[in-house]
């Protein structure tokens, strides 16, 4: 069901693990349902002044899928612009993979949604002015997650689990 | 590497040769002597057991031999056993078989952890105007026999619950369960398809039981319905009346004779392989939870002897199995991540495992071809997998 490419970095994911001196961090995902990411991003200014996503790096509770877009995510970010990097969607890290199983769509969403999120602290601290479509893309991971979690509420009836993953 | 079956060209794959299979309990492989038992039935001895010709006289002999073997091992009489295409039909059978007998409407207790074979077809009838009590279990996954008391109601037509989990093998107090059906009056239907072989059934108390034939390193496609004497069911199959009436469709016989071969072996080598069986788990147990952030889901002895569930805390049941099978072994998981529905498993769920550790479950079972080397080398790989996997997880083990 996973394509090669899903399996190669599966099993030698890149940019893997906890970075120290990050710029900012991206959280998505709820230990409830299944998958956490949490990405980390350091931007630095170019000689022309512009905002490059230097270093990156993730932890990933999840499946083979959501490890490997992890991974994948990754790789598609890093040296970018943050304007560049906003524009990657869920789309290209399930095509880079070589496609991904439709039941495992959402994990590719989740690598792409760290993304953004990651983007939008970054914006949020530097005190710039958050690009509309940035903060579009925020309120609606916002509101998937509340959804989720509603959703998984009837699962947590007899452990009385709170939920956790995102702050 | 399994090659895969190309229709016209015969290419078996080398199959299991190197690999370390611990997930019995989704299916067996076949034993060689069912294997061997099955052959001629499907080339030499090939009839129709309904034909009156010789070649159709053979074929309803081997059927009638099987069916003999099947109800002396379980202590019953061979009309008692109804064949059926493994235990999805033969649970359907006895619920929806014991709802068509009614003009519609009446009463039926189950438990929360039945294989969906029992739970999707309870949850069905729920929706065709029966009433379904579902019972909750403890946290080792066992229902009370006082709950099911409690729950009967003067409509009540049956008791469905399962021997022993085939999630997390935790057994259930089925002669307790069958004992209070009995004393009211309550038909009382197991799935029997991990226990079968494994562990004693109180048939003395037990109206209709389920078993499939793969899990017991029998063929697939094949199990069966043992039904009381004197219980009415309707029948699901109309057609040619095969199985007295109960469920029509030319018999599977070599699948048939497999389940025969497959249960004597099982009954033959019940005790040295159940005791072999026992001590794996044991051992799988002290070593699993000597590694931090781990727990066993269910009941610490009163279990099956070939099922044991863990938990790992910070890691994610389908990531695991991958990792595993990179190292070829094959075992399962109840996370949501693996099933088609991204649901987690409904067992760990009803036990109040909390849904981060459901996530990171895994189930081991064993068969009777798993080896000590092969336990040994599962806790070897294991603590390597678990810490490359929680090397790149935000949570942090007791955090």
């Amino acid at each position: 069901m996973y394509t090669d490419k899903v399996i190669d970095h599966f099993r030698e994911p890149h940019n893997r693990g906890k970075m120290e001196d990050y710029s900012a961090i991206g959280k998505v995902g709820n230990i409830v349902c299944g998958d956490v990411m949490w990405l980390y991003i350091k931007v630095e200014q170019d000689e022309s002044g512009r905002d490059i996503i230097v270093d990156i790096s993730w932890e990933t509770f999840g499946c083979t899928a959501a490890i490997a877009t992890s991974s994948m995510v990754s790789d598609l970010a890093k040296g970018k612009t943050v304007e560049e990097a906003i524009a990657v969607t869920n789309q290209d890290v399930a095509s880079e993979l070589g496609g991904l199983p439709p039941v495992k769509m959402h994990c590719s969403a989740l690598a792409a949604d760290a993304l953004n999120e990651a983007i939008h602290n970054y914006f949020i601290q530097e005190g710039r002015e958050i690009p509309a479509a940035l903060q579009e893309r925020h309120a609606h991971i916002a509101k998937e997650m509340a959804q989720l979690e509603e959703r998984y509420a009837a699962f947590t009836r007899k452990s009385g689990e709170k939920p956790r993953g995102c702050e | 590497m399994l090659i895969p079956y190309q229709f016209g060209r015969i290419s078996a794959g080398d199959g299991m040769n190197n690999k370390i299979y611990l997930d019995n309990s989704a299916t067996t492989p076949l034993a060689s002597e069912v294997l061997e038992a099955m052959t001629p039935f499907f080339q030499s001895s090939y009839g129709n057991a309904s034909s009156l010709h010789s070649t159709g006289r053979d074929a309803h002999k081997a059927m009638e031999q099987s069916r003999s073997l099947i109800a002396e091992h379980l202590g019953v009489t061979p009309h008692e056993i109804v064949f059926t295409s493994g235990a999805t039909e033969a649970d359907n059978l006895a619920l929806l078989g014991t709802a068509l007998r009614t003009n519609g409407g009446g009463h039926m207790i189950t438990s929360r952890i039945e294989h969906d074979a029992v739970r999707h077809t309870a949850r069905w009838l729920a929706t065709r105007g029966f009433d379904v009590t579902l019972l909750d279990v403890d946290e080792a996954g066992r229902v009370s026999a006082q709950d099911v008391r409690k729950a009967l109601r003067p409509d009540t037509l049956l008791v469905s619950v399962m021997a022993g989990n085939n999630e997390i093998g935790t057994l259930q107090p089925i002669q307790e369960i069958g004992e209070i059906c009995r004393e009211r009056d309550v038909l009382f239907h197991t799935d029997a398809v991990q226990a079968y072989g494994k562990v004693g059934l109180p048939m003395d108390v037990i109206d209709m039981l389920a078993v499939s034939a793969h899990k017991l390193h029998g063929p697939k496609g094949v199990g069966f319905l043992y039904v009381r004497k004197g219980v009415k069911l309707a029948p699901l199959l109309h057609g040619g009346g095969h199985e007295g009436g109960r469920r029509s469709g030319t018999e599977n016989i070599p699948g048939i004779v497999g389940l025969g071969e497959a249960t004597r072996l099982a009954f033959a080598e019940k005790e040295q392989v159940s005791a072999r069986m026992r001590q794996f788990r044991d051992q799988l147990i002290t070593g699993v939870l000597k590694l931090p952030g781990t727990r066993l889901n269910g009941h610490p002895t009163d279990s099956l002897p070939h099922i044991a569930n863990f938990s790992f805390e910070a890691i994610e049941g389908e990531s695991l199995i991958m990792k595993l099978d990179e190292h070829d072994i094959a075992a399962s998981t109840g996370s949501a991540c693996s099933s088609p529905n991204l649901e987690p498993s409904h067992v760990l769920v009803a036990l109040g495992v909390p849904l981060s550790m459901a996530h990171g479950s895994l189930r081991i079972s064993t068969g009777r071809q798993t080896t000590s080397h092969e336990i040994e080398k599962l806790l070897q790989v294991l603590p390597v997998v678990v810490q490359e996997l929680r090397d790149i997880s935000p949570f942090k083990v007791g955090g």
